[in-house]
C-alpha cells in the first residue's frame, strides 16, 4: 500500500463530489481537552469516524475542539445540523457514538438519554 | 491519568492547536540498544514567553491562570522525570513551541505507547485544515507521514472523505505494525 494509491481514490471521489457539490450536512465536534482524553474521547472520536467511514456518509464531518467546559460529563460531543439547534451529548462511549450516528444522524432521532444540552446555533 | 503515551501526544498536540498552530510535527524515536524512547512535539503556534513556559509546567499554577492549558504538560513531565528521563520546553513567542520528553524505555512505570494509530488518524481526519508530520523511528527503521504530501495527492478531495479515511487507517496500521513500535 502506497501513498500514490490515493490518486485512484481521488479520481473516483472527485466524480462523486462534482455530482454532490454541497457542503457538509452535519458536523460532529468532539471535545478533546485533557480530561476528555482521559475519559475516552479519542475512542469516541474514533467510533464516530469509523461509522462515517463504514456508512460512507460523505456529508458528515467529524472534528475536534479543545475543552468544552463540561468536564463532569466527558467525553462530550456536539452535533451541528444545518437549520437546527446544536445537540450536546455527554458521558459518551464508542457504543453510544455509534448509536448517535445510526439514530440521530441517519434517522433523525436524537438519542435523548445522553443529551445534556440543546442550544441555539 | 492518561493511560497511554499516545494519549499524552494527543493532549500536547491539542495545546499546539489551541496556540493557533497550522503545522505540528510529532517525532517518536525508540532505540532499543540504548533503552530510550524520545517524544518530540513541535508547532508553529504563537509560542510562549519564558514566564509562560514556567507556568505551563507547574500543576498548581496552570489550571487557575492558564485555563487553556490544563494538567497535561505537568503530567507528561512527571512521567518523563520519573522514568529516568528528561523534559524540556523551548518556545519562542510568535514562532512556536517544542516539547521534548525522554524516557528509559524499560522503566516499569512507563505507560505503553498504546494506540498510536488512532491518535494519528483522529488528528489527521479530525483536523483536516492542520498539517501534521509524524516521524517514527525505531533503531534503523522509520515511518514518516506528512499530511502535506497526502493533501497534494488528494487535491480537492478532503482527507476526511470516507474512502480516504479507510485508506489512511490501513496505511498507518500497516506501517506501524511493520515497525513493531513498543506497546
Amino acid at each position: 500500500m502506497k501513498l500514490e494509491d490515493l490518486r485512484k481514490i481521488r479520481e473516483k471521489a472527485e466524480k462523486e463530489l462534482k455530482l454532490r457539490e454541497g457542503k457538509a450536512r452535519v458536523k460532529i465536534v468532539v471535545g478533546m481537552g485533557t480530561s476528555g482524553i482521559a475519559a475516552g474521547a479519542r475512542e469516541v472520536l474514533k467510533a464516530f469516524i469509523d461509522e462515517i467511514e463504514k456508512r460512507n456518509l460523505q456529508d458528515v464531518i467529524v472534528t475536534q475542539s479543545g475543552e468544552k467546559g463540561l468536564s463532569s460529563h466527558e467525553p462530550v460531543a456536539e452535533v451541528w445540523e444545518e437549520g437546527k439547534p446544536i445537540v450536546v451529548y455527554g458521558n459518551l462511549t464508542p457504543e453510544i457514538a455509534r448509536r448517535i450516528v445510526a439514530e440521530h444522524i441517519v434517522n433523525g432521532n436524537p438519542v435523548t438519554e445522553y443529551v445534556i444540552e440543546v442550544k441555539e446555533a | 491519568m492518561l493511560a497511554e503515551l499516545s494519549m499524552h501526544i494527543m493532549d500536547i498536540v491539542q495545546n499546539s492547536l489551541s496556540a493557533g498552530a497550522s503545522l505540528v510535527r510529532v517525532k517518536i524515536e525508540q532505540n532499543d540498544s540504548l533503552d530510550t524512547l524520545a517524544i518530540e512535539i513541535e508547532d508553529n503556534g504563537r509560542g510562549m514567553t519564558e514566564e509562560e513556559v514556567k507556568r505551563v509546567q507547574d500543576p498548581f499554577f496552570t489550571t487557575k491562570s492558564y485555563k487553556k492549558v490544563g494538567l497535561g504538560i505537568p503530567l507528561f513531565k512527571q512521567i518523563a522525570e520519573h522514568c529516568d528521563g528528561s523534559f524540556e520546553i523551548k518556545s519562542v513567542p510568535g514562532k512556536g513551541t517544542l516539547i521534548r520528553a525522554r524516557f528509559r524505555k524499560s522503566h516499569i512505570d512507563l505507560p505503553p505507547i498504546g494506540n498510536l494509530k488512532d491518535t494519528i488518524l483522529t488528528l489527521v481526519v479530525g483536523k483536516p485544515d492542520i498539517d501534521f508530520v509524524f516521524e517514527i523511528y525505531k533503531d534503523g527503521e522509520s515511518f514518516i507521514l506528512d499530511t502535506r504530501e497526502i493533501k497534494k495527492e488528494l487535491q480537492d478531495v478532503p482527507v476526511n472523505h470516507p474512502e480516504v479515511i479507510r485508506f489512511l487507517e490501513e496505511y498507518i496500521d500497516k506501517n506501524l505494525k511493520a515497525m513493531e513500535v513498543v506497546s
